[in-house]
Order: structure tokens, then C-alpha cells, then sequence
């Protein structure tokens, strides 16, 4: 859901990035409590994920560094930190380090209960927030120029909204993994914004999707052995992105390339007519017959658009011959002053 | 210093330097985040290449890796060229989905042989020393100081005989074109190297490491300068030292050296980002706060020329007509008497004739606009910041 936001504000890699910085939160979380209560180490996330936000902000504005250097920047200073600190804990002498590693892959299966009911609170939270700031997210979203001037506060509402990206990120990483979590971000709602030119349609399709994808992908790597949750379910996401991209009916690639090749069947029976027409205007009774080879010298002709022609009544056919109905001769006559007064 | 030691500090040495010469380019090409991209999705193509092989060391793994890692910058161009999504988008999707493919392979077909998924993405490089390239019989040092040697030498020779031709490409690809040598071929040069440098760095260092000597040494040197040839040479010297000094750093801590560098090279970064002369937070922050009071003060001169009535004039007037605080009008005042703009006689501020001159110079050029005027009061600036 919150991916959509994500998606439409161009930060997509964000996801990404901030996945990867919440690496050494949980690290020192855990060096700091020694126990590996989730809560605890989630709240190490959520902070070093905000911080790993903000510092990415701080580059952008600041320095000429561009957003993609400074996300790459991040992403890999803070999980190479992240990396370094959880060696270190590997080599202390404590027995609850086992399985910290985990948040990097992410194993549904190690859910416990009260990891279920966290992430549904949480859940809900995010839902109440952004349905009570609808408004404002749309329009900081589309215009943050024009929300200023409407005497928002951009800056909070832009701090809630990353806040609650990194929330969500770090409530998914154990699901799926730092790696995938981006694909978890960004997937549903790039398939969502295929179907729909709507927030709020989008924002919908994209949590079924996200919830759908969810299902089935747990569903097969359950059914199987040896098959990790985490790519399953991203590989699921993915076949929706694909099948979104093709066969969406508005920006779908599928019924755009249909789209085109009725375009120019339209173009080429329009030519047909106009020479038609041209034909047609030298004699004084509009339907007199011509022979069809008149016509072969021309580019737009086939049989198959004279059949065309003839089906929409525009042309009658005789043997060898054809000649222009009443409505085909207005419709070019039409077609041509239309034309000509497009050009000028 | 054991020569396993020299050995490591050898190989992490190469590879930052072979890793900074691509992502120097890729920095000034906003193309960082492909590396990261690359190195995640070239996981398919080693698993492919060792189910041919079943050798983890062979050529072929490496090559298959670099296929994969040009597929995914083709398979992000293509979906960015059909127009639905953005290209961050694109490359956000395309990396974890052949991520996954390579996971679930792995999952699948070789669970029990030596290739798992920690080793692919973070490395080992304490390890490297050990896994030595014999030939004929005579050990010749470790194998994979060799495959990032030759990587090295490969994007040396190509940087050396291409420099012009990438220089151009980068920062004027209309100009590259119009003077006929193709963009795409470089770009997808530029490309085919960064994969071949990542796969080849990646087994020594793991993924995530070579994502950061590639973006942070040039970014780092990016805030330093704007010359491409320092650039390249501060990108490399802070690799090196990053690799060199991260070393000693693991070996401190007992920690994965891989981390270690990387946390090498983020101080180095946030040292650079705070106090780099011209680009800093630092510097911005104050050449902001410098510029304030420029504007302060050419706030406050126009309107001592806008008001001849003498309460209009007085020192504590200004407080609550500008709506300054107390501290910050008495600095701009200060500033303003020190350059001989104001006399204040009597707490009634009047401007001088050199303030009076420089004041409607100030209006001519707020009125025009044009860049001539402004270069003389440019000159008059530097006065007060002296």
C-alpha cells in the first residue's frame, strides 16, 4: 500500500535503500538489550532506517551528489556496518545470537504469534493514519508547491509518510528478507498504477495484490520442499508486474500494440478513400466505375481494405470494377477538408 | 605482518581500485544504483554456470555472471522505454526478481554443495589467501588475486586507450554522437565492465562491499572535486585506504573485513561530507548563512534610501520594521559601518555617499537583472566578508 506512494514520489529504490540501513539497528539493538526480542530489535531498525532516510536527504539537498549515488551510498555503508557489527556479535560469547541472520533472507516460517498480531497493529495504524492525512498525501504527492502555499506543513507530512514507508519495510523485512523487501514495496504498486489513473483505485489494487501475492507465494513454497517464502512470494509479485504490463487495457503493451496496428489500418483505408476521392471529383457523376488497377499503384491499397471500404458501404464493387457510394464521397470529401484545416 | 596478511590487504587493494575506476563513472552517469542492481542479479548466472561447470572457480561462472548482469541493464531499459513505470522502478523490480530466481535455484538444485547464498553476498575475504592458483606445481599466490588483477588490468587498458571517448559520453552525449562515436556502445561498454569488475570482485569481497567501493570512493571524491582525472585518482587513493586501513580495523575487532571496509569507507565519506572545503555541509551551511546577511544588509541599505524621515532612521526602529531580531541587526549593522556604508549619529542611521552609490547600484541590478552588474558588486561583497 504504502508502496504506491512510494512508486508515484519517484523513490522507489528507497525501499531498497532503507531495507538494507535497518541492518545495523537490529545489530546494535541487540548489543545494547543482548536478547533478541523482536520488538526491541525492530525499534532498532525503525531508527537506524530513519536515520539512513534522512542522512539520504541531507545528500541530496546539500550536496551535488544525485538521489541514486546517495542511495547507493547509503544502502551499502550501512549494511556493510551492519555487516561488521553482526561478525562482532558472532564472535561474543552469547548463545541468543543465533538467527540474527535471519532478518537478512527472512523466514516467514519463524513468525511467532505475537510477530502476527505486532504486524497487524501496525497494519492498522498505518491504515487509520493515511486514510485520517488522505487529502494531504494526495496532494503533497502531486503538487508540494501548491500544498505550501495551502499552508500544510510539507515537511511533517513528509516525515510521516517516509516514517511509516520505513515502518512498513521494517515490519516486512523478517517476512521476506532485506533484499526482496524492495520488490515487496515496489511490485504490487507498479502493477496497481497499470490498471488505474486513481490513488485511491491504486492504492486498493496494490494491496490485493501485495496480500494476493502473499498467499500464493506462501502457498507454493509451502507445497514444495526446500522452497524459501521470500522469493517465492517476490517472484509471485513479479508475474503480476508482467502480466499487468501486458495486459492492461489503457497502458497495457499488449493493447497498445493492438491500438497501433488499428491506427494504421485506419490510416491506410483513410489514403485509399482520399485517392479514391481524387479519382472520383475528375468525373461528373461521383459513382462512376474505375477499374480496380488504378488503384494497385497506390501504397495504401490492399483487397483487404477495399473489402473494407465496401463493407462500410463507402464503395460499390462491379466485377473489375468500383465506384464511390454518396456517403463514401462526402466521408472523403470530409476527410480531406478536415484535414486541410488541420493544417492550417 | 604474515604474508597471508599482505596477501589480503593485496587483493582488497586491487579490487577497491578496480571497482573505483567503473563507479566513478557510473556516479557521474547517475547510473550508482545499476551497480547495486548488478551485483544482486548476476546470483542467477553463477548458479547457472556452476550447474555447467560444477566448479566454482571456473571462467565460465564469471562470463555467465557478467551475461546476466548486461541482461538485467537491458531488461531495465526496456521497461523503462515502454514508458509505464520510472527507471528506479524498473531497476527495483528487476534485480529481486532474478535475485529470487537465483535463490529459489539454489534452494533447489544444490543444497548440498558448497554455494550458499551468505557466501555469495558477503564474501569472505579472510578466506581468499587459502584458495591458491597452482600451475604446473609451483604455487603462484591466491586465485583470486589473480582474477581481479587481470579484471584490473582489463579496466586499466580500456579506461587508458577510452578516456576521451568515455569523458565525452558522460558528460555531453549529444556531443558524443554528433562527433560519431556511439553512446550505446559505450554505455553498454561502461556496463559489461562494472558487471565483469562486481562478479569478479564479488567472490572476494561479497556483493554488498563492491557496491560501496564503487559509489562511495567516487562519491567521497566527488565532493571534492570536479576535475574527472582527480576525481578518478582521489576515488582510487580513498579505495585503498579504505581497504588498507579496514583490514587492520577487522583484525582489531575480530569482524568480517568486508564490513569493516565499508565502515572504513563510510567515515570517510561522513568526514568528507562534513568538512569538504567548497561542498561540505559545513561550508554550505555557512556560505548560507553569509549570504543571508549579504541579503540582510542589502535589505537594510534600501531601505535607509527609501526613507528620508528621520524615525523611520532610528536604530531601534529597525527592530520592528524588518522585523529583525536584536543580535541580527546589530550584526548587520556592525557590518555595514565597517564597510563605511552608514554613519550613526545620534542612534539616527544615515547612508553614506559610498552607501548611497552602492544601494542604487543594488536596485540597477535587481531592476535589470543582468549578470554585467553584478560583477562589480560581486568584488564588493568580498569586502565584507574580509
Amino acid at each position: 500500500m504504502l508502496g504506491s506512494f512510494a512508486v508515484l514520489r519517484k523513490q522507489s529504490l528507497l525501499g531498497d535503500a532503507i531495507s538494507h540501513a535497518a541492518l545495523p539497528g537490529i545489530a546494535i539493538a541487540f548489543l545494547i538489550t543482548g536478547a533478541k526480542d523482536s520488538n526491541t530489535l525492530l525499534i532498532g531498525a525503525l531508527i537506524s532506517g530513519l536515520i539512513g532516510t534522512f542522512w539520504i536527504r541531507g545528500i541530496v539537498t546539500k550536496t551535488h551528489l544525485k538521489s541514486d549515488t546517495a542511495l547507493g551510498l547509503i544502502l551499502s555503508l550501512f549494511f556493510g556496518f551492519g555487516m561488521l557489527l553482526l561478525t562482532f556479535i558472532q564472535k561474543q560469547p552469547n548463545a541468543n545470537q543465533a538467527g540474527l541472520d535471519k532478518y537478512l533472507f527472512g523466514q516467514a516460517a519463524t513468525l511467532v504469534e505475537s510477530d502476527v498480531w505486532m504486524m497487524a497493529i501496525v497494519t492498522g495504524i498505518c491504515l487509520i493514519v493515511m486514510l485520517t492525512f488522505w487529502k494531504e498525501f494526495k496532494i503533497l504527492l502531486f503538487d508540494a508547491d501548491y500544498t505550501k502555499t495551502l499552508g500544510f506543513n510539507t515537511k511533517t507530512i513528509d516525515i510521516l509518510i517516509t516514517s511509516f514507508i520505513v515502518l512498513a519495510i521494517v515490519l516486512g523485512l523478517q517476512t521476506v528478507g532485506v533484499v526482496l523487501m524492495s520488490a515487496m514495496l515496489l511490485a504490487p504498486a507498479a502493477a496497481a498504477r497499470q490498471w488505474t489513473n486513481s490513488l485511491a483505485v491504486m492504492v486498493f489494487l496494490a494491496a490485493i495484490f501485495g496480500a494476493f501475492s502473499g498467499v500464493v507465494g506462501t502457498a507454493i513454497s509451502a507445497s514444495q520442499n526446500n522452497l524459501s517464502t521470500g522469493p517465492v512470494i517476490v517472484l509471485v509479485a513479479g508475474v503480476f508486474v508482467v502480466v499487468s504490463f501486458i495486459f492492461s487495457p489503457s497502458r497495457g503493451l499488449l493493447f497498445k500494440q493492438i491500438r497501433f496496428i488499428k491506427n494504421r489500418r485506419d490510416l491506410e483505408l483513410h489514403k485509399t478513400l482520399a485517392f479514391m476521392h481524387q479519382i472520383a471529383e475528375t468525373h461528373e457523376d461521383i459513382s462512376h466505375p474505375h477499374a480496380i488497377k488504378l488503384l494497385n499503384n497506390f501504397q495504401g491499397y490492399t483487397r483487404s481494405t477495399l473489402q473494407k471500404l465496401v463493407e462500410k458501404d463507402y464503395v460499390q464493387l462491379q466485377g473489375n470494377m468500383w465506384s464511390l457510394t454518396e456517403t463514401g464521397f462526402d466521408t472523403a470529401a470530409n476527410l480531406y477538408t478536415k484535414q486541410s484545416t488541420e493544417d492550417e | 605482518m604474515s604474508s597471508a596478511q599482505i596477501e589480503i590487504q593485496l587483493i582488497a587493494s586491487i579490487v577497491a581500485v578496480a571497482c573505483a575506476i567503473p563507479g566513478t563513472f557510473l556516479v557521474l552517469r547517475k547510473m550508482a544504483m545499476i551497480s547495486d542492481a548488478i551485483s544482486h542479479s548476476i546470483l542467477p548466472g553463477i548458479v547457472v554456470g556452476f550447474f555447467i561447470t560444477h566448479d566454482l572457480n571456473s571462467p565460465l561462472l564469471i562470463l555467465l555472471a557478467a551475461l546476466t548482469g548486461i541482461i538485467t541493464v537491458v531488461l531495465v531499459e526496456y521497461i523503462q522505454k515502454t514508458g509505464l513505470v520510472k527507471e528506479d522502478t524498473a531497476i527495483g523490480l528487476v534485480f529481486p526478481a532474478l535475485f529470487s530466481i537465483g535463490v529459489i535455484m539454489i534452494a533447489k538444485n544444490a543444497n548440498d554443495v558448497h554455494l550458499d547464498v551468505d557466501a555469495v553476498l558477503l564474501g569472505e575475504l579472510a578466506f581468499a589467501p587459502f584458495d591458491r592458483l597452482i600451475i604446473g606445481g609451483i604455487d603462484v599466490g591466491p586465485k583470486s588475486l589473480w582474477i581481479v588483477g587481470t579484471i584490473l588490468l582489463i579496466t586499466v587498458t580500456l579506461l587508458f586507450t577510452f578516456f576521451k571517448e568515455l569523458k565525452v559520453s558522460t558528460f555531453d552525449k549529444g556531443l558524443a554522437a554528433s562527433l560519431g562515436f556511439s553512446p550505446a556502445i559505450i554505455h553498454y561498454g561502461l556496463m559489461s565492465v562494472s558487471s565483469v569488475t562486481t562478479v569478479g570482485a564479488f567472490d572476494a569481497v561479497g556483493a554488498i562491499l563492491v557496491v560501496a567501493l564503487m559509489i562511495a570512493p567516487a562519491a567521497t571524491a566527488y565532493l571534492l572535486t570536479t576535475d574527472l582525472k582527480k576525481m578518478l585518482a582521489l576515488a582510487i587513493g580513498f579505495g585503498i585506504f579504505s581497504a588498507i586501513f579496514g583490514y587492520w580495523v577487522a583484525h582489531w575487532l575480530d569482524a568480517s573485513i568486508a564490513g569493516s571496509i565499508t565502515t572504513v569507507l563510510g567515515f570517510v565519506f561522513l568526514l568528507v561530507y562534513l568538512f569538504a572545503p567548497t561542498k561540505g555541509i559545513i561550508a554550505v551551511m555557512y556560505r548560507e548563512k553569509q549570504q543571508r546577511i549579504e541579503v540582510s544588509l542589502l535589505t537594510f541599505l534600501l531601505h535607509l534610501k527609501n526613507h528620508d524621515e528621520e524615525s523611520e532612521r532610528h536604530v531601534n526602529h529597525l527592530n520592528e520594521h524588518i522585523n529583525w531580531q536584536k543580535v541580527r541587526a546589530k550584526s548587520v549593522l556592525d557590518l555595514a559601518q565597517k564597510n563605511n556604508m552608514i554613519n550613526i549619529d545620534n542612534n539616527i542611521v544615515s547612508l553614506t555617499k559610498k552607501g548611497d552609490e552602492f544601494t542604487s547600484k543594488a536596485i540597477d541590478y535587481i531592476i535589470t537583472n543582468e549578470d554585467a552588474q553584478i560583477e562589480d558588486m560581486k568584488d564588493d561583497f568580498f569586502l565584507f566578508r574580509g
